[in-house]
């Protein structure tokens, strides 16, 4: 008897989700286009759809943490996609919750020594100035071409993720002058091989440059920004793949609130989809810390890659008018 | 078998002194959001925009929510706090400041330091977040 892995499970169950939503959300969208907006529910009481959204934040906190990626670059797409919530409220709740994760994440972070503060601070002021400009553009442009940008960047993250590799220890012959300038350069003490790592960076210039980019988009997208910051931490400037995750969490706790201010101030935030969510991705990540060392990460890791590939496509499709 | 090393081995002081004010403003924020919600939820505090009138609102583009619920941009939110669902704002609007707190409790010592540059990068980044959080910037669809 063929024996059905929880993993598969899960598949199965966001696959039918995805069509559930897909239907619900749009009939949702059909009535709301020919009647006022009071009958703009789907048809399920009020209180469904943070049910919902609570449930599946959950269980994408629990993915997230087994998949080794932000709960932001999950949420926004697939709530963006399969709920009847506006991606402008969808984006401000994104930010919210990859700030809440990194809030969290960081004291520990930073007492292991594992995030490195001079490593963070001059890219953080670039990316969280950066992230203003995303947040205000991203607010003023038309939905449909935020949402189609959002699936392009989706599918990019996705190739990304499939085709990038992470170097544990890059080798880093000579600190450039610039981070030999800010003194940027640590040690930790690394559990697995129970040594002290002794690391430093070079290219920091582009790798400043880059967190331009980066910023922008995580304000413009609210999709945190782990997915971007730890190859250019890693693969461009050398930082060690531990200090490089550690870093770029911490990071988004100051990226992210410069976007989270923009979209709060600009009503763009909604307790009823927001709080639900941030409280379901915490209490899904507490969960998945403790199946981490029962799953394979490499499965959970496809998982993710499919949900992200499904989720880029309806962003895309949406935005491009085809799949509403 | 050598003692494991500690943390503090590793971590600079500015670096722990940031992290415990971002231990402690991250704590008191997420009880703030929880007890908010859960007054707002439980209709113990009435909201600005009734609960089973949210499906209305949450599909729109936020220029028309803004309009349709009667709610401005930038601080003005503060009007509303005694609202259920406005109240939710103080949790989340703390959460979002406690990192200029941190900034500003290592300031001093990178100042005392002789840090220049990072103090100037510190100074920076609390103008970059307080530019944020003034609700000056404008933006719309």
């Amino acid at each position: 008897m063929h024996r059905i892995k929880p993993v598969s499970l899960f598949l199965g169950g966001f696959l039918v989700f995805l069509a559930l939503g897909t239907a619900l959300a749009a009939g949702g969208d059909a009535v709301a286009t020919q009647v006022p907006p009071a009958a703009a529910s789907s048809g399920l009481p009020w209180w469904a759809w943070p049910l919902i959204l609570f449930v599946v934040t959950f269980a994408l906190g629990i993915v997230a943490v087994l998949g080794g990626v932000g709960g932001g670059v999950l949420f926004v797409p697939i709530v963006g996609g399969f709920f009847p919530f506006h991606l402008d409220f969808v984006r401000g709740a994104g930010l919210l919750v990859a700030l809440a994760g990194a809030l969290a994440a960081g004291p520990g972070l930073l007492r292991s020594g594992m995030a490195n503060l001079r490593l963070a601070l001059p890219l953080a002021v670039i990316a969280s100035a950066s992230a203003i400009v995303g947040a205000m553009m991203g607010l003023a442009l038309p939905t449909h071409i935020v949402q189609t940008a959002l699936g392009l960047t989706i599918l990019g993250i996705v190739v990304l993720m499939w085709l990038a590799k992470k170097s544990e220890f890059p080798e880093v012959p000579q600190a450039d002058s610039l981070s030999s300038a800010l003194r940027i350069h640590g040690i930790y003490f690394d559990v697995a091989s129970g040594k002290e790592i002794d690391w430093r960076v070079h290219r920091t210039l582009q790798g400043m440059i880059l967190f331009i980019v980066i910023g922008i988009m995580a304000g413009m997208f609210g999709l945190g920004a782990g997915w971007a910051n730890v190859p250019v931490l890693n693969l461009l400037m050398g930082a060690p793949l531990k200090v490089s995750v550690s870093t770029s969490k911490f990071m988004l706790s100051i990226v992210d609130t410069s976007a989270a201010w923009v979209y709060l101030n600009q009503g763009a935030v909604l307790a009823m989809i927001a709080v639900p969510s941030i409280l379901g991705i915490m209490l899904g990540s507490l969960v998945g810390v403790g199946l981490l060392k029962k799953t394979k990460a490499s499965v959970v890791r496809r998982i993710v890659i499919i949900m992200l590939l499904l989720a880029g496509l309806r962003a895309l499709l949406k935005g491009l008018g085809i799949w509403n | 078998m050598a003692a494991s090393p500690t943390n503090k081995e590793y971590a600079t002081s500015e670096q722990l002194a940031y992290a415990q004010v971002l231990d402690w403003g991250m704590k008191i924020g997420f009880v703030m959001v929880v007890c908010t919600f859960a007054l707002y939820v439980l209709g113990v505090v009435p909201p600005h925009i009734p609960v089973e009138q949210l499906p209305q609102y949450w599909s729109m583009p936020v220029n028309k929510y803004l309009q349709a619920a009667n709610v401005h941009t930038g601080w003005s939110w503060l009007g509303l706090i005694g609202k259920g669902d406005f109240m939710n704002f103080l949790g989340i609007a703390f959460l979002s400041a406690v990192t200029i707190g941190c900034y500003l409790r290592i300031l001093p010592m990178l100042i005392r330091g002789g840090d220049k540059i990072f103090s100037f990068i510190a100074i920076l980044e609390v103008l970059v977040l307080v530019l944020a959080a003034s609700g000056v910037l404008v933006a719309g669809h």
